[in-house]
């Protein structure tokens, strides 16, 4: 039971904290809550539906389907957090001062509610398709050993959804002026950990190179599975051993959707100063 | 005269594009996964090189090839196969395991 659970715990982990954090991240934008439940809901129907043909996807490519797939929803969820954080940048002070003068979730930004929608719905996506086809293999095993599993799933699934809870429960008492520099950094680096894992299936399918493998291993201070090591994973993508490759689009998207905000937010400071 | 060096060029190219399945450069190391168990569980793989690595699932459930220290995350079908490409790998001992049965199906590759 205790297995399931650590299992289902993981997948649920990055999602929830994801959800946790763009929540917070997107606090004074009004309507906001439904955006983010309908981008859950659709990536949890979208995960039963993928888990239902994963075979086949599995299969395209030569075989790399898997991970062509993986490597394309990833890309995408990396693209959407990073419009996100540009919006925001271009954004975000007129929000900021806005908000603490009305003191509630009034401001418009359905270009940022998009993003964030399709973000949480794709992550949902990957991690609920494969928490979907573990427990599916659960429904087909022994009587008392499937009840067990089950009860050990659903508690995984509640611990995760408390990571969520928790982080954006903590993220709230940041003032608001200062959220936004918060939990951009925190989407960057969400960004960032997915940039890598999409290069790390690519390797993985022999599409990319790894460079190194690994470029360093980390295992003995903070290893993988610990309690520390699965959350900066999940937070910051932290792997003990990663490739060199992955190090590589790490640092890239961190890079460029940095620059891509600084920039945002210096042309519209530019265009509030002329007007 | 140059139509004959040009198709002598074009017949070499065809040619050795044809072999080239055939020459193909990694090595490669089959897993059986049976009663969620590997077999072999453990794998001498030559270091310094990619290595082909696949994962036959003769279990009637789905499995996740999982290993932090080669990095590397697969979903294997029942009564399927999973090809996961790994390193070149520094020598050393790589553990991997079943995700959704850790307790039993466990194993490590040794690059050498």
């Amino acid at each position: 039971m205790l297995a399931a659970a650590v299992i289902v715990f993981r997948e649920s982990l990055e999602a929830a904290l994801v959800i946790g954090i763009v929540a917070a991240a997107t606090r004074p934008i009004s309507g906001r809550g439904w955006w983010i439940a309908l981008g859950a809901l659709a990536g949890v129907v979208g995960s039963v539906g993928v888990a239902e043909v994963a075979r086949s996807i599995a299969q395209l490519a030569g075989g790399s389907g898997q991970e062509l797939f993986s490597a394309a929803v990833l890309a995408l969820a990396v693209a959407m957090l990073a419009w996100h954080n540009i919006w925001m940048a271009s954004h975000g002070r007129q929000m900021a001062a806005q908000a603490h003068a009305l003191g509630s979730s009034v401001v418009r930004g359905e270009a940022a509610l998009t993003a964030i929608a399709t973000a949480v719905a794709l992550t949902v996506l990957r991690e609920g398709s494969e928490t979907v086809l573990f427990l599916g293999g659960i429904a087909s095993s022994a009587g008392s050993t499937r009840f067990t599993l089950a009860a050990g799933g659903a508690l995984g699934l509640v611990a995760g959804a408390a990571a969520g809870v928790l982080i954006y429960a903590g993220l709230l008492r940041v003032p608001v002026r200062r959220l936004f520099v918060v939990t951009g950094w925190l989407i960057l680096l969400l960004a960032a950990g997915m940039a890598g894992q999409c290069a790390r299936v690519l390797i993985q399918a022999d599409l990319l190179p790894a460079l190194a493998s690994p470029l360093w291993d980390t295992s003995k201070w903070m290893p993988d599975n610990s309690v520390l090591g699965t959350l900066l994973r999940a937070l910051m993508g932290y792997q003990a051993q990663p490739s060199g490759t992955q190090v590589l689009f790490y640092l890239a998207a961190l890079v460029l959707i940095f620059l891509a905000m600084r920039r945002a937010q210096s042309r519209s400071a530019h265009s509030r100063s002329a007007a | 005269m140059t139509m004959i060096v040009v198709s002598r060029t074009l017949l070499s190219l065809v040619l050795a594009a044809g072999c080239a399945p055939v020459l193909a450069d990694e090595p490669e190391f089959t897993l059986q996964l049976r009663e969620h168990r590997f077999t072999p569980s453990e794998v001498k793989v030559p270091a310094g090189t990619k290595v082909r690595l696949v994962i036959e699932n003769q279990d009637g459930t789905v499995e996740e090839f999982d290993s932090f220290a080669l990095n590397r995350e697969k979903l294997v079908f029942p009564n399927s196969k999973g090809v996961v490409f790994i390193g070149p790998l520094k020598p050393g001992r790589y553990e991997f395991m079943g995700e959704f049965n850790q307790s039993t199906a466990k194993g490590v590759v040794v690059a050498e």
